[in-house]
């Protein structure tokens, strides 16, 4: 769908990481150049024409993401980084405060790092305890397991939505309503499944959520966190300084700006900003349905296909989300990843950020192609014809 | 060296690499070197006994590059003195930066004198070098 609004398909490229990150449509880099070109000023500042303008863009943009992730209010709507900055900020500016030790975090093995290394942060800093929701067979989290794994100390469920080496989608609805009857909160990283599904936090009724705008067609460098206004009202603001403070005069009298300001200190990343308010209009043009759906579609293509492939080895036969992790059988996965550069195909080689997920699925590396809506058949088509002969990776692949 | 040999000798080396074991023998020096923006992760063990080194050996996992190239360079670098060893180093590093080398020292590690041409390659052949170089490092400190 849409391949034609991306220059970077013009290239003959074959873009198979979304995964990693995403290309962009000419909508979105004509809305980012626009702004350096014609009303390159500062938000929040607004003296001037041409600063109310960029006030009204960065705002719009914000309530443009407010409502495709159906969030109560737009001020839920924290401008960050991206999904990384957005979880260390809810671990260290919200639970590090509340936490106490033998307090128990639970997550899986298959989170990606980001989702990981903040709350073992907490566990070495506070004395919480970071436990792991045994996976199924396929990998995946059943409601079953969380509530085998819920003790009266668990305090934070961590989850992503959809894995970004496996492709499960967790049963985050079920999930959380279990964990609000236990008074326990529910953090979402939302970094694989936002860009491919619609989400609506408050049917979630997720806690908090964090994803990135450069993996849903928009620029990198910017993402969001929501969380729920109480929640948000009592998040510490990590980064203090211009942009977040209604007035100072000493240490004792300070006196921060109401959210979502107080939360986004300093210059923020404005053209950022309004680039994936611009992606979102975008992706809610063609439909949030229709990209789950086409993707699921392409998928199903795709694993038919490399199941005809003897030497495939493939790791989530069973998968929601567009991911195929495999390997080439006695081929090592970089190798493999640089035999396919050679045809312009991008593919990903690696543990993919997941780096604990080894000792559960028994792999240390795999190849990771994931898709996204401006895939095509013959994108699939093209990669089956050169993983088909095994013979022609080994002679091609140095 | 004409791309079939090279290519033999990678394959070679790749397949069956020479002095590929762990050990757990306390007269080896271990290092670990990885490659920050892959997954190539590699042990290595070195024996130095008098100025010389005796032995080496690796384990881990690397791709077709790096494996061969750990592989080419114990074949080539066990029974060098230190310093012999310091300069097949020298000499491999300015063949991958397109810098005046000698191609007789080389010898088979002279199948990635066009490694060059591969950027995101580059650093999977020298991937061993930049291991056994702080071994030899730590080794010249103390």
């Amino acid at each position: 769908m849409k391949q034609e609004e991306f220059p970077m398909l013009k290239e003959d490229y074959i873009y198979l990481d979304n995964g990693a990150t995403t290309l962009k449509p000419q909508c979105v880099i004509d809305k980012i150049k626009e702004y350096y070109e014609t009303y390159s000023a500062n938000a929040h500042r607004g003296d001037y024409d041409l600063s109310y303008k960029v006030n009204q863009e960065y705002e719009g943009a914000r309530e443009e993401i407010r409502k495709f992730i159906h969030a109560k209010e737009k001020e839920e709507v924290i401008f960050t980084s991206g999904t990384t900055e957005s979880l260390n900020m809810i671990a260290t500016g919200f639970f590090e405060k509340i936490i106490e030790p033998n307090d128990e975090i639970l997550i899986t093995k298959s989170e990606h790092a980001s989702n990981v290394l903040p709350w073992f942060r907490l566990q070495n800093k506070c004395g919480a305890v970071v436990k792991y929701i045994p996976l199924d067979e396929n990998h995946y989290v059943t409601l079953e397991e969380v509530k085998r794994a819920v003790t009266p100390q668990t305090k934070i469920i961590a989850l992503a939505g959809i894995t970004n080496v496996i492709g499960d989608e967790r049963p985050i609805k079920e999930i959380t309503k279990f964990a609000h009857e236990h008074n326990i909160f529910v953090v979402m990283d939302g970094a694989q499944s936002v860009p491919h599904r619609k989400t609506d936090v408050q049917d979630l009724d997720i806690d908090f959520l964090a994803f990135s705008g450069h993996k849903m067609c928009g620029p990198t460098g910017i993402g969001v966190l929501y969380g729920k206004r109480p929640l948000l009202e009592e998040l510490d603001p990590i980064n203090l300084g211009g942009g977040m403070n209604e007035s100072f005069d000493n240490p004792n009298e300070i006196y921060y700006k109401e959210l979502p300001h107080r939360l986004e200190a300093g210059t923020p990343n404005i053209a950022g900003a309004i680039g994936l308010g611009e992606a979102v209009r975008f992706l809610e043009s063609i439909g949030m349905e229709n990209i789950e759906t086409y993707e699921k579609n392409l998928r199903k293509y795709a694993i038919d296909k490399f199941l005809s492939i003897p030497h495939v080895d493939l790791l989530n036969l069973e998968a929601d989300g567009g991911i195929l992790a495999f390997n080439i059988d006695g081929i090592f996965s970089q190798d493999v990843a640089y035999y396919l550069n050679k045809y312009k195909i991008c593919v990903r080689a690696g543990n993919h950020c997941a780096k604990i997920l080894k000792s559960e699925v028994g792999v240390t590396n795999s190849l990771r192609v994931s898709l996204y809506f401006y895939n095509t058949e013959s994108d699939i088509d093209a990669l089956v014809e050169l993983l088909k002969d095994k013979g022609k990776i080994e002679k091609e692949m140095l | 060296m004409d791309e079939e040999l090279r290519r033999e000798l990678i394959m070679v080396h790749y397949k069956e690499p020479e002095h590929k074991y762990r050990t757990d023998d306390p007269n080896y020096q271990k290092v670990n070197t990885r490659n920050a923006s892959c997954i190539d992760n590699l042990d290595i063990y070195v024996k130095i006994k008098d100025h010389k080194i005796e032995d080496i050996c690796f384990d881990g996992e690397a791709c077709a590059i790096s494996t061969s190239s750990t592989s080419i360079m114990i074949h080539n670098l066990i029974g060098k003195t230190i310093e012999e060893a310091k300069n097949f180093i020298e000499n491999f590093e300015n063949m991958l930066e397109e810098k005046e080398y000698d191609e007789e020292i080389l010898k088979e590690a002279n199948a990635y004198n066009e490694i060059y041409k591969q950027g995101n390659r580059k650093h999977c052949a020298y991937l061993p070098y930049e291991g056994i170089k702080k071994v030899l490092n730590e080794i010249e400190e103390s």
